[in-house]
């Protein structure tokens, strides 16, 4: 499988990360290169196999529905590059 | 006092032969005149370390304190640390002071280990050479134009260059092992669920695992009693009881059986790291083991596997990062899309980027069962072969990487050159298998790890394996040609200004 430019700014819309013109070839080859190495899977025969997503096939280990944290909101807003009365500032999306 | 290792430096302490407070300033004397070199830490504690290791020395003279009580050790700035900032190597998270502690920064705090900073590290733990650092290059002590290896190559590095006698590290695809090899240290990735991940920053959650990094195994062990613990804060975290890693360090070998894989000696395998782990695998036959042939016939999938799952995992863990809770904004955002795409794009490197978008393709509509899904299915292929292989053998022995350290800019733009330096490394993480590195020989005068791997929940038995080894060869013990012969100036000058970065 080999991914063009136009595969590429779909991505990067996807990923939310700007990609500059003059970077796209660049990008769209080293990706391709890894997509290259990946395709090797096909090679493998995986009929009836299981896919495994956790190495001990463990499950979530679920906790009783109570409040264990204390309100921190604070200490998280200080670190916060833009607040306003305990909100977080993003520009403005509704005009 | 640096030459001596984490256990004596502990035994120094309860004899009276040096306060935390000597030690510490010893280490951080160290760390303000070589690193400069080295750039192994990217944030030094200074301050903080020194109130650690007086509140240290109070509970010295007490008596009955835990055995890391005064020792200094560094963690990986992947680790959270409360008030002190964690970068994860990213321009991302270069201002990012975190809340709250991860629970290994609490469990080594809770045993009295003196923190001297956070160590240098690959970009989000994406790399295998700590070029990706937005804190510059990580030096090999070895060979200073060489790198430490990653992506834990500042812990690695710090160690070698007895800056510090021990660090936290982690690893995904190879990251505490390869560095170890390289840096010719003793590192352990222990089994998935170990120990927890509650304020590690995540990279690929179902592959990170925490572990130790020392100069030998018995400190490993000694760290690892530690570092290992049930978290009920990280929901993969085993809830299992942690032994005494050290109680079993001494037992005999004889009657135990080593596989050695063929898959792991094949082409590309540098001829003198070949020669270097066989010379080891002879040793372990003086020791009493039995060694055996064995196959791990889908161990050639492991790299285009995790090149699936582990961009995948990061291209979720990582949407996190989008410029309005946390971590870098872009200057005067036109809109709210303009802010995401321009603080990632600024905030994350190339190689974070990259993966971020393989990821992204992965897990895109009509790509999801060719890639994602095929991904997993060969990923428990790979995990049978390891558990066919345990029910003939006790442990597994390989190469850590198939060359000693390579130099800086040698791998070229192709990330897949630098990928395949984890061609051994990377199935244990897939198979959430244990393993370590261990010094077992020098090749061009640069270290040469040697990788087992073990069964499930087996780093007792490993530690056992590897700490024999350790008192029959002295590999371990050699210390870089560029840090034996380098005078320092007094001490009492050092850290007049307290913390520095």
């Amino acid at each position: 499988m080999t991914i063009e430019r136009a595969d590429i700014e779909k991505l990067a819309k996807l990923a939310q990360i700007g990609i500059t013109e003059e970077n796209i070839v660049a990008t769209t080859n080293s990706i391709n290169s890894v997509l290259t190495l990946v395709d090797q899977l096909q090679a493998a025969d995986t009929t009836a196999v299981e896919p495994m997503a956790n190495p001990l096939d463990a499950t979530q280990r679920l906790r009783a529905d109570t409040v264990s944290e204390a309100n921190c909101r604070e200490n998280f807003q200080n670190i916060a590059p833009a607040v306003a009365d305990g909100l977080y500032l993003v520009p403005r999306v509704i005009e | 006092m640096h030459n001596k290792t984490l256990t004596e430096l502990s035994k120094g302490l309860r004899s009276g032969e040096f306060s935390s407070v000597e030690l510490t300033h010893h280490f951080l004397n160290r760390i303000d005149q070589l690193d400069g070199v080295y750039n192994s830490f990217i944030t030094v504690t200074a301050e903080q370390a020194l109130a650690q290791a007086a509140a240290a020395d109070q509970q010295l003279a007490k008596g009955n304190t835990p055995v890391l009580c005064g020792v200094p050790m560094a963690h990986k700035d992947i680790f959270c640390t409360e008030g002190v900032r964690t970068s994860c190597g990213s321009r991302m998270l270069d201002t990012f002071v975190p809340p709250y502690n991860a629970t290994v920064v609490e469990n080594f705090a809770a045993a009295g280990a003196v923190v001297l900073g956070k160590t240098n590290m690959d970009e989000f733990a994406m790399g295998s050479s700590n070029e990706t650092s937005y804190y510059g290059p990580v030096k090999n002590p070895w060979q200073t134009q060489c790198v430490p290896g990653g992506s834990s190559g500042g812990s690695a590095a710090a160690i070698a260059a007895r800056l510090t006698p021990a660090a936290t590290a982690t690893d995904t695809g190879g990251s505490i092992r390869q560095p170890a090899a390289l840096c010719g240290i003793t590192g352990l990735k222990p089994t998935y669920g170990r120990v927890s991940r509650w304020g590690m920053i995540a990279f690929a959650s179902s592959l990170d695992q925490g572990g130790p990094m020392a100069r030998n195994a018995e400190d490993v062990a000694v760290l690892l009693n530690t570092m290992a613990s049930f978290d009920d804060k990280d929901s993969t975290c085993l809830e299992r009881p942690v032994p005494d890693y050290t109680a079993t360090l001494n037992a005999k070998l004889d009657g135990l059986t080593i596989g050695v894989p063929e898959q792991y000696f094949g082409d590309g395998l540098n001829p003198a790291v070949e020669q270097a782990v066989q010379d080891a695998l002879r040793e372990y036959e003086n020791l009493g083991a039995t060694i055996k042939d064995i196959s791990l016939p889908h161990s050639n999938l492991s790299v285009p596997a995790y090149y699936v799952i582990a961009p995948a995992e990061a291209s979720a863990n990582l949407s996190r990062f989008d410029g309005v809770r946390y971590g870098h904004r872009c200057d005067n955002p036109q809109d709210l899309e303009d802010l995401y795409k321009r603080s990632r794009a600024e905030g994350f490197g190339d190689e974070v980027k990259r993966r971020i978008l393989v990821g992204a393709y992965c897990l895109s509509a009509g790509y999801y069962d060719a890639y994602y899904k095929k991904a997993l299915q060969v990923r428990r292929l790979i995990q049978q072969d390891f558990v066919a292989a345990f029910k003939q053998v006790d442990i597994i022995m390989g190469p850590t990487c198939p060359n000693p350290a390579f130099e800086f800019g040698s791998k070229g733009s192709d990330p897949v050159a630098m990928y395949l330096e984890d061609i051994y490394t990377i199935a244990t993480n897939l198979a959430g298998l244990p393993g370590m590195s261990i010094p077992c020989g020098l090749v061009d005068d640069k270290p040469v790890g040697l990788q087992l791997i073990g069964n499930y929940f087996d780093e007792a038995r490993m530690l056992n394996i590897a700490h024999r080894f350790q008192q029959q060869t002295d590999w371990h013990q050699l210390a870089p040609p560029s840090i034996t012969n380098v005078s320092l100036q007094d001490e009492s000058i050092a850290h007049a200004n307290g913390e520095s970065a």
